[in-house]
């Protein structure tokens, strides 16, 4: 990362207008990363040549409006789309030795070419089904999403949530036992009371007894992983049809936005939770950046002692934002439970808390930022079972590793030093000791 | 982010006012029976123990109330609660025994070298946790959370594995190179997360994170193909077995299966005390992880000391791997070698406090625990899974001092 400060321009005398030194940052990793990552499909091209058509279809079933399927020939289009992103990468270079910023608009036209431009490679002589491609990613990114908005709200006021994992765990755990005994909306609740319970007991410790965060996050992880295994091995297995067999929420149409071609049916044809994801990913977007609750959150988290010292209740505050947090989490493991998979497993979420919180840090403690990356990581595991059902030339296991090698290389290359707020992790106590 | 300190914190109880105790006409003998009963009290192995029987009790209640006995009595519990208080004793009693003689001594033989077996078991199981964790709670030292244990011992047992299999030597040289070069893969796939950490500012929990799914999925198509790791006209993800001379061998005969990997363990406390308490490399990671700025200030190179860091945690747990398939599984290289430890290390270092003599005390219990576990398991039929609510209790417990003090009214230090 290098800084440049153009000098500034000595106002003669007469002027009175003051100039103020002005300062940019300037970053060439984006024009590495597109560099590296170009040469990269280029050499798949050369390397791996594939033969045919590549198909790609726009509609889904029941559509109003049908899209038509596309078709190109796979090698020219590929080849095509390569040199987009060639130009692209020649624009970051141009950029960066005008000292300007790499703008986001260009990051998503390099990351939509080479995107297509792989898909086209990999898909030849088959068809991409578009909607299901990214329908499917939504549905895999959902307790992604919850869980990394518990993240952002618990970190933004100060208190690491690595327990997200075993908020989604334990929402998942509750949501079919109640679910099977009450029905879905009881599940649902269910799931956000177990994650709001997770996160009470972080609460206190990591807030009350001041006990190390990441400790008391790992330590509930492994806690919620054998309290539920073995409740799952105890109870809830050998009474499955009564207490492991939970209703499970049916996709809701929405009327007008639901016909929508392409974007209706992957975004509008969803179950209630999913709904119920945009709002919460709306509402703490909101309140957190144009509330005053929402500006009290980040002030216990980047400088409690100030808030402290206005009469915020820094720990209060941050208890009462954990618990959000947590109940926010729950419901994410409520989507494995109540739509996903309609039964409880031991470790069914699979590390997925671990994802998300990597989505906190890599969307850099941003709810829409933490959103998009947890979205990202839902697109790359879903590429890897449609490219599978095409029959794509790469080995599962590398599509399956996709995802984590982009994080790998976005965390190094793009993100670079991210900033967590300035009090994260660190306990409060009262009185300045 | 902060990282599990080294210290365990300054105590949140505030002083009590420095009063003079009255003087108590008490004989010298008695006061200083009750100054030495009172030091016990409010000591830390006071508030480890009733940590231990806290999360015990708590693992008691889970047992009680899903043992299919105990329902049973639920509903006349109050015409006959003696039925009640006596299925849950059995169910407890006889899951606590089970666990006993799974770690430690079977009582239900008579010989003693059948009867002493679980406790080769114990200290079998214990190796890896041991050093696992001291890799753990080496990063933890320089404020580096290594959640990436299994990424590591994956590397490192593939590669043990492979030179186990695939070439002819003689023993001591054989199994000496096996073991160097798997640390050396757990070394270099812990390193990667030093540079990108030292290089980019690369968050080493994202990072760790992500290169176990990369190993596991490596390891994995290493596997399934026949000219890499998988064995000559098998279809299952699995290698050839390890040869005779690549093998850790049995201290204790063919009897029990406690093998070197737990002399190597013992080694490797001494090795990182010495590192941690006595070298110039101590120091700087000592430095680092209390206030990197400072550190910085001081003229240490704070991004080559998070890259030795990683090199040496990576190696100490890609060593665990190397003792999982050298020792404890020589039938092949699996996808789940790492058996969970590289997770289980990271609860073992915190409950070791990130010292080396804690390390070595914690892998032992929890080495006790998973050894009686699945004891008490096939005895009783009790889920295993207990035992990890047990365990993360205990951490949990342990971490929190204050809570210990309240719930069983032990005296606070700065009361005496």
């Amino acid at each position: 990362m290098s800084t440049s400060a153009s000098t500034p321009v000595t106002p003669s005398p007469a002027e009175e207008e003051i100039v103020l030194p002005e300062v940019t940052v300037v970053d060439r990793k984006a024009a590495v990363m597109f560099g590296v990552l170009t040469v990269g499909l280029a050499l798949l091209l050369i390397l791996a040549p594939q033969e045919g058509d590549t198909s790609f279809r726009l509609k889904a079933p029941n559509d109003f409006i049908e899209l038509p399927t596309i078709t190109v020939p796979s090698t020219p289009t590929a080849w095509v789309l390569t040199l987009a992103c060639a130009l692209c990468t020649a624009a970051a270079i141009v950029l960066y030795t005008q000292k300007r910023k790499t703008p986001i608009w260009l990051v998503i036209v390099f990351a939509l070419a080479w995107m297509t431009g792989f898909l086209t490679w990999a898909a030849a002589g088959g068809t991409v089904p578009v909607v299901g491609l990214l329908g499917g990613s939504l549905a895999v990114a959902v307790p992604l999403v919850f869980g990394a908005l518990g993240g952002v709200l618990g970190e933004r006021a100060g208190v690491v949530n690595i327990a997200i994992d075993g908020q989604l765990l334990f929402g998942a755990f509750a949501a079919a036992m109640i679910g099977s005994l009450a029905g879905t909306w009881a599940g649902l609740g269910a799931s956000m009371v177990a994650g709001l319970l997770v996160a009470s007991v972080l609460g206190l410790f990591a807030i009350r007894y001041f006990v190390d965060q990441v400790i008391v996050g790992v330590v509930l992880n492994v806690l919620v992983i054998g309290l539920t295994s073995f409740m799952f091995s105890q109870v809830l297995a050998p009474n499955a049809a009564s207490l492991n067999s939970p209703p499970r929420f049916r996709a809701v149409p929405i009327p007008v936005l639901g016909e929508i071609p392409l974007i209706g049916p992957i975004f509008f044809r969803q179950t209630v939770i999913v709904y119920i994801l945009y709002i919460t990913v709306a509402l703490v977007t909101w309140t957190l950046y144009r509330t005053k609750w929402g500006l009290r959150v980040r002030a216990v988290g980047e400088h409690p002692k100030a808030a402290d010292t206005v009469g915020i209740k820094v720990n209060r505050t941050r208890f009462r934002t954990i618990l959000l947090a947590g109940a926010i989490a729950g419901m994410g493991g409520a989507f494995y439970t109540l739509v996903s998979v309609p039964q409880f497993n031991r470790e069914m979420t699979g590390g997925a808390g671990y994802i998300a919180l990597a989505a906190v840090i890599f969307g850099k403690w941003d709810p829409i930022r933490a959103t998009l990356a947890a979205l990202l990581f839902g697109f790359a595991s879903n590429l890897q079972g449609v490219l599978s059902v095409i029959g794509s030339p790469v080995p599962s296991q590398f599509m399956l590793m996709l995802p984590y090698v982009v994080t790998i290389f976005a965390v190094a290359g793009l993100v670079g030093r991210s900033r967590a707020p300035a009090a994260d992790g660190i306990p409060y106590r009262a009185g300045g000791q | 982010m902060t990282y599990p300190t080294n210290e365990p914190g300054p105590n949140p109880t505030t002083p009590a006012p420095t009063e003079p105790e009255p003087e108590k006409p008490v004989a010298p003998d008695d006061d200083r029976w009750r100054k030495a009963l009172r030091e016990i009290a409010s000591g830390n192995a006071a508030v480890a123990f009733f940590s231990v029987l806290l999360a015990v009790a708590v693992g008691s209640l889970l047992i009680m109330f899903t043992d299919d006995d105990v329902r049973d009595t639920f509903s006349y519990v109050f015409a006959q609660p003696g039925d009640f208080f006596s299925a849950s004793w059995n169910a407890v009693w006889g899951a606590y025994t089970a666990l006993f003689r799974g770690s430690i001594y079977n009582t239900r033989v008579d010989d003693f070298q059948t009867a002493i077996r679980p406790l080769t078991e114990t200290l079998k199981f214990a190796a890896p946790l041991i050093v696992a964790g001291l890799g753990v709670g080496l990063a933890f030292r320089a404020a580096l959370f290594n959640i990436g244990g299994r990424g590591q011992m994956l590397m490192a047992g593939a590669a043990a594995g492979w030179v186990g299999y695939q070439f002819e030597m003689p023993w001591p040289i054989h199994v000496t190179l096996a073991i160097l070069v798997g640390m050396a893969a757990g070394a270099l796939w812990g390193g990667l997360v030093g540079l990108l950490k030292a290089r980019t500012g690369a968050h080493e929990v994202i990072v760790t994170i992500m290169l176990n799914y990369v190993a596991f999925y490596l390891v994995f198509y290493a596997l399934s193909e026949q000219n890499l790791l998988q064995a000559p006209g098998s279809g299952n993800p699995k290698s050839l077995p390890m040869k005779d001379s690549a093998v850790l061998p049995k201290l204790l005969g063919d009897r029990y299966n406690l093998h070197l990997g737990f002399l190597l363990a013992l080694i490797a406390v001494a090795l990182v005390w010495w590192i941690l308490n006595r070298s110039s490399l101590g120091f700087r990671i000592r430095a680092v992880g209390e206030n990197p700025a400072a550190a910085r200030s001081a003229g240490i190179d704070v991004g080559r000391t998070y890259i030795v860091v990683m090199l040496i945690s990576g190696g100490l747990v890609g060593l665990a791997g190397v003792n999982q398939v050298l020792g404890t599984v020589t039938s092949g290289i699996a996808v789940d070698l790492d058996a969970g430890i590289g997770f289980d290390a990271i609860t073992v270092a915190l409950l070791g406090r990130s010292r080396p003599l804690g390390i070595l005390a914690a892998g032992l219990l929890f080495g006790a625990f998973k050894a009686g576990g699945f004891a008490m398991q096939a005895s009783e039929n009790i889920p295993v899974d207990i035992v990890l609510v047990v365990q993360s209790l205990i951490v949990l417990f342990i971490a929190a001092p204050p809570l210990i003090r309240a719930i069983f009214r032990l005296p606070t230090r700065e009361a005496q």
